[in-house]
């Protein structure tokens, strides 16, 4: 009677053991944006090579296009930046820029010294419209569908992985179905 | 060179622990003395191996060797050379390296302090710790070696982490592991006694003291976690629920739990089944610890290097280790044969209710710390469990457990007059019962009911551990016979008296500061200033200031009362050169009841600053409170029967008159 009172730590043990085994797996730093699945929020901002012309929401929609948040002030954004340049000499996929909180003479010189790989950028100098797309942290990358929809979002520095598994074949979905 | 050295030093170390954790047993088994005894040849020279290896990664950090890897992502040639020190456990490799080093420390002291223990006893302790210490080696050797080279290797390094950069963060890990590690003793203790199927009462004497020494440790370890937190984090919380704080309050619980139920083994040899599990759950949940912390399962503020290799590694050994030593004892607990009957008024009995409380407590703080994790695995979405539910729980359980705290110290063994009882504590309980409904009742300023209840806690913890004093000492002829009583007979007594009053002390401070804490998060322009709790704060300006490897603007703040100045605080708002964080470094004026503390934040522009203002009452009083039970812990173990033989402790007791037997302990 005794002994299989015995057994519950070891058996209380075994589940948390699974769950940890599980826990393994996940990554608890992707946080579901609220805004997946939803239109792009109304934005209307100067560009950052052409201060006369402005992009904004409407031209976010008719093609599958990225939206990546940057600053050069952001570290992790230099490491991804060779990724953004090899994906848009690919012509796959339009990339826009959203120049977060930034200066407009330092990003001009990012783009000259490390290469421009954005069909154009928005200045958002004072990060008013980054609040509206939620950005808690540069870089941060949005996969907007041709009705204009977000789709997908990545938090942090693109690799090579998520490129390759995630967004690309999201986009080449996303341009089949339209 | 120097490198390869410490790295060859390891691969030693763990040749040794295998030996170690092998051979012994086997001789236990054969009866081979020698084999037994290699026991502690191995401990030691484990250990002179680890000690070289980590001389040679301080020397590395002395010496600016950015080709090793380790060094280059965490030092620079500026930083200064208490922190190049500190550095070498600001990380996961190195932090490693500490926590096996512990290890082996505490290796030897059980080979060098346990000559009094049968031959058996001791061969089988030490090969337990052994197979830990294999554990830890091959985990740093494989998955994280402190002493990867990098080549081409850097000019400069990448300077240690700036929230790393503090007096009391160079201390506070060394001690936290001290504590995880010091677990690993009476878990071996543990798991010797199972494995040689006799838990006795002589087992439980010789944990105690090892356990004690190993909650001392943690005590001081997360007391200074949280001086730091409110040091160097800026917000002026001093503490945070975060999974890594968790990660030390859990064992730090179980580990009290422990201690009290090796009392009532000791005393009277119940519990001893409910004491081995103890004493496994508390290694159990610091190795669960460092796994939630270092596999990257949960995020957190302090957010160490995480790996999913490295998680996959910890959560094997997890299973070999604690999954090994459960079943152990799921198959040889059942012989162990009951204690000594009591009563359900009884010292015994308080004693259960403290530690099923306390293992409440340690089980619920696990569960909201694996909440998250328990509702992604379900896909049930995102959560995070925040302060409301974890404080919601505290509260409702603290407070029954300071109860019986109260009652504990002035009950008999075995069997205790309920009226008696509750004439010796009449008094106490009148007075704490006035003293919170004078703070609970809306009589004075700021009182309300949580302080009633706070103050009310605190002062039946001291009325209650005063009854238990005097009742002590009014045995005691004269004030030669009190002297000695408290300082030599009654050591471990008055260490519990210090311990319980440092939580009547934390009790206080936690409370006060609370519920009476004001906070004020503002804009100010210089000249400008600002009235909080009676304080006046006016900010001067703020100047630029060059540090060794860092950039700050200096506040200069300045505090009046009643028109005369108290203070001039200089907060910074630091940028380390290398990292580029900006830290914020607080400033604070302390006294005894109270701490006025500002932080800057940003400049908002036009020469104005966010400014952090706090008032925090009594703050110091928790950290007081776990130097105090850190010093009643240290006391306890100071008691001289820890060092007396089985034998000459046997002809002792036989001298010992009943009322002081009763009253030790």
């Amino acid at each position: 009677m005794k002994r299989p009172l015995m057994l519950i730590p070891a058996i209380v043990f075994a589940v948390m053991a699974v769950l940890l085994a599980v826990g393994l797996n996940l990554n608890p730093r992707e946080v579901p944006s609220p805004l997946v699945g939803k239109p792009v929020p109304e934005f209307e901002l100067a560009r950052l090579k052409d201060p006369q012309a402005t992009l904004g929401s409407a031209d976010l929609s008719g093609r599958v296009s990225l939206l990546n948040v940057w600053a050069t002030w952001c570290v992790s954004c230099r490491a991804e930046h060779k990724l953004l340049m090899a994906l848009a000499k690919t012509g796959e996929v339009d990339i826009y820029g959203l120049n977060y909180k930034d200066e407009r003479d330092a990003a001009m010189r990012w783009l000259q010294v490390y290469g421009d790989p954005y069909v154009a950028n928005a200045f958002d100098g004072d990060g008013r419209v980054g609040i509206d797309w939620g950005v808690y942290g540069t870089p941060e990358t949005f996969v907007i569908d041709s009705q204009g929809v977000i789709r997908h979002k990545v938090i942090g520095p693109l690799s090579a992985e998520i490129v390759k598994e995630r967004i690309l074949p999201l986009v080449r979905q996303l341009n089949s179905r339209s | 060179m120097t490198p390869e050295l410490g790295q060859f030093a390891l691969i030693l170390a763990l040749c040794l622990a295998v030996i170690q954790s092998t051979l012994p047993l086997i001789g236990t088994y054969t009866g081979e003395r020698h084999w037994m005894s290699l026991g502690s040849t191995a401990a030691w020279g484990q250990f002179t191996f680890l000690s070289i290896g980590l001389c040679c990664l301080i020397y590395a950090f002395l010496d600016n060797d950015f080709s090793v890897a380790y060094v280059a992502s965490n030092s620079n040639t500026l930083l200064p050379t208490m922190y190049k020190i500190s550095a070498v456990w600001g990380a996961h490799e190195g932090s490693l390296l500490l926590w096996v080093f512990m290890q082996g420390a505490w290796g030897v002291a059980v080979a060098a302090f346990s000559g009094k223990l049968p031959e058996t006893v001791r061969a089988r302790v030490l090969s337990v710790m052994g197979m830990v210490g294999v554990g830890f080696l091959l985990f740093m050797l494989l998955t994280s070696n402190p002493f990867e080279r990098l080549y081409p290797a850097p000019l400069e390094g990448r300077d240690l982490n700036p929230l790393l950069q503090d007096p009391g963060l160079a201390i506070h890990p060394p001690m936290l592991y001290m504590g995880y590690v010091g677990f690993s003793v009476a878990f071996s203790f543990a798991l010797a006694a199972l494995l040689g199927g006799k838990l006795d009462a002589a087992w439980a004497r010789w944990s105690r003291p090892w356990t004690t020494v190993a909650w001392v440790c943690l005590t001081i370890g997360i007391t200074l976690g949280s001086w730091w937190a409110y040091n160097e984090l800026g917000w002026g919380g001093w503490w945070f629920w975060d999974p890594v704080e968790n990660a030390s309050f859990i064992p730090w619980l179980v580990g009290t739990a422990l201690v009290h139920s090796l009392a009532v083994t000791e005393k009277r040899g119940a519990f001893k089944s409910w004491t081995v599990l103890l004493a496994i759950t508390a290694f159990s949940m610091s190795l669960l610890g460092t796994f939630l912390v270092r596999s990257g399962v949960l995020t957190s503020v302090h957010a160490f290097a995480t790996d999913p290799g490295r998680g996959i590694f910890i959560l094997t050994f997890l299973c070999i280790v604690i999954g090994g030593s459960l079943i152990i004892y799921a198959w040889r607990a059942p012989t162990v044969t009951g204690g000594g009957r009591f009563d359900f008024v009884s010292r015994e009995t308080l004693l259960l209710a403290n530690n099923v409380l306390l293992v409440i407590v340690a089980a619920l703080i696990l569960l909201g710390t694996l909440f998250p994790l328990i509702y992604d695995a379900f896909e049930l979405g995102k959560i995070s469990v925040g302060f409301p539910w974890f404080n919601k729980m505290f509260i409702s359980f603290m407070p029954l457990l300071i109860l019986v705290m109260g009652i504990g110290p002035n009950t008999r063994w075995k069997r205790q007059d309920p009226a008696e009882l509750a004439r010796r504590l009449r008094l106490a309980f009148i007075v704490s019962v006035t003293l919170g409904v004078v703070f609970a009742l809306p009589l004075l300023p700021g009182a309300s009911p949580l302080a009633g209840l706070g103050i009310g806690l605190a002062a039946w913890l001291v009325t209650t551990l005063t009854t238990s004093v005097v009742d002590r000492l009014r045995h005691k002829r004269g004030l030669a016979a009190i002297w000695r009583d408290v300082t030599v007979q009654g050591r471990s007594y008055y260490g519990m008296v210090l311990a319980h009053l440092g939580m009547a002390s934390a009790v206080v401070g936690v409370t006060l500061v609370s519920l009476h804490g004001v906070e004020k998060d503002v804009r100010m322009s210089p000249g400008e200033s600002l009235e909080m709790a009676g304080y006046t704060f006016v900010l001067e300006g703020v100047e630029k200031h060059q540090g060794p490897n860092y950039r700050a603007d200096r506040g200069k703040v300045r505090i009046l009362r009643d028109d005369e100045e108290i203070a001039l605080l200089m907060p910074e708002k630091r940028t380390y050169t290398v990292q580029t964080k900006p830290m914020t470094e607080a400033a604070i004026d302390i006294r005894p009841t109270r701490d006025l503390y500002v932080s800057l934040g940003e400049p908002v522009g036009g020469g104005d600053w966010s400014v952090r203002v706090y008032y925090k009452p009594f703050v110091r009083w928790i950290w007081f409170g776990g130097i105090l039970m850190a010093l009643g812990g240290l006391l306890a173990v100071s008691d001289r029967r820890y060092r007396l033989s089985v034998r000459s402790r046997r002809t002792i007791d036989a001298t010992v008159t009943p009322a002081a037997q009763e009253a030790s302990g």
